[in-house]
This record gives structure tokens, sequence and C-alpha cells, in this order.
């Protein structure tokens, strides 16, 4: 359980704008700490946003993605009142969810 | 007096479970279900695309990729990728000159529109290279090119 993702979200008509910040140290395994010791591997590797408990957007990441990752997408037919939960993975097996309510604009 | 060996039993059957858990030994299942591997351990972009079953995909002006023409910091690249393609179901991103070129993969389902912002890391000026997958089967790939002055790869 790393600390809460912020979400934050928009409405343009019935278009949903998303951005979701995750805290996560996204280390890519080749950083060196200060003692010269290489840093391990640990990342996020999937994310999945469901609206009203459906699945609409799926990622599958690597290391690549920079240090506390930012996220945005765009949900069509979404209205004020509908749930938008997400939940991301890394390669430790550790999990976090957040939901948020779209508020009315 | 067998209830309290039985409890006895239970809980060291619990710690040892989470002490197995902790280890690593057991990773829950679903977290690495469809992660794809072999793509994103490939070298070489044509690996990762051949791991990620991208076939002969077609260069086309209909994905949009918004990224600077030069970071100053690797480590935080913004990109932004929107695809006019119909039925665009999927979008790949690799950078090419990265130690494991596959970074992302997006997949848009239920009024998702085929729109996604991210922040990657690039260890030095690359392509970019975005691969759409549409609903009729085909593949899309649109690149560009971005400098970096700093490199975000640990370094």
């Amino acid at each position: 359980m790393g600390d809460p993702m912020k979400i934050r979200t928009k409405l343009e008509g019935d278009v949903l704008d998303v951005r979701v910040l995750m805290a996560h140290p996204m280390e890519t395994g080749q950083r060196k700490d200060g003692a010269g010791n290489v840093v391990p591997l640990h990342f996020i590797q999937t994310i999945s946003a469901q609206l009203n408990g459906k699945p609409v957007f799926q990622a599958d990441t690597s290391q690549a993605i920079s240090r506390n990752p930012v996220f945005g997408f765009k949900v069509k037919g979404a209205k004020a009142g509908d749930r938008l939960s997400i939940t991301w993975t890394d390669n430790k097996g550790d999990k976090r969810t957040d939901e948020v309510t779209i508020p009315t604009a | 007096m067998t209830e309290p060996s039985r409890r006895t039993a239970l809980k060291r059957t619990g710690a040892v479970a989470a002490t197995a858990f902790a280890a690593g030994l057991l990773r829950p299942a679903e977290a690495l279900a469809d992660w794809n591997r072999s793509a994103f351990e490939s070298k070489t972009v044509a690996d990762a695309l051949r791991n990620l079953k991208v076939a002969s995909p077609a260069d086309t002006k209909d994905i949009v990729i918004r990224a600077p023409d030069i970071a100053e910091n690797g480590a935080v690249v913004p990109i932004e990728i929107q695809s006019n393609l119909a039925g665009t179901k999927s979008i790949v991103v690799l950078i090419d000159k990265n130690p494991f070129p596959y970074a992302a993969s997006f997949d848009f389902a239920q009024g998702a529109l085929p729109y996604v912002a991210l922040r990657v890391k690039m260890g030095e000026t690359s392509n970019v290279r975005v691969v759409a997958a549409t609903a009729d089967g085909k593949f899309h790939a649109a690149v560009k090119e971005v400098k970096v002055t700093i490199g975000g790869c640990g370094g």
C-alpha cells in the first residue's frame, strides 16, 4: 500500500478528463544508491480504471515510466455521480485502489 | 487440551504464509497474469514488437504524438498521444534507444477515448514510437524524436 493516489476529474460535456498521480519510486534497477549498491527494480506493472465497475482504461507499464507516475485519459459517456476507481499493482505484488465520485459540474 | 495446540498450529501456518509472501515466493497470480514479460524485457524495438505480436505496422499521420522536441530532463518527459484512427483499441509506446524499449501499453474500452498522457524516462535522444491497434486487426505506427540533454536512467 503506497500513499493515496491523487485523482482529478473534469467533465467536459459527457467526456470525463481524468488525471491521476500515483506515489511510487519506479526504480529502474539500474540506479545505484549512495553506497554504490544497485537499487532493485521496483515499478508499477499494471493499472486499471473502472467507471461504475466497468473497465474503461488499462495499462501495462515498465520501469521507463517516470517516478510518481502521472497518467491522463478520457472517457466518453460519463456523468456526475459516476464512480471512478483506479488500481495499480507493482512488481513486488503491492497494490492500491482509490475511488472518487464525479462531482456535479 | 487439544484446542490451544490447534490454535498455535493455525497461527504458525499463518506466519509461514506471511513470511513466504514477504519473501516474494507467493506472488499474487493476477499481478503478473497478463503482463507481457518477454516484450518488456526485449532489448530492441524489433524484438519487443515481435513479442507483442505486432505485425507490419503501417506508418500513419493519424496518431498525434505531443512531446517536447528537446527534453531538458530525461527522467520526466511528458508525452500525450491521441489516435484519430477509427476503432483504436490499444496503444503501445516504445522508446527506441532505452535499454528496454517497450515502455507501456494502454487498452481502451467502454467509451474510453484513444487518448493517453504519460511521463516517461529517456536515457538519451531517441525516437518515441507509438503503435496503435485498431478493431480491424491492423497496426499503425507513428514516431516523434525527442532530444534529451540529461538522461533519466540513473545516470
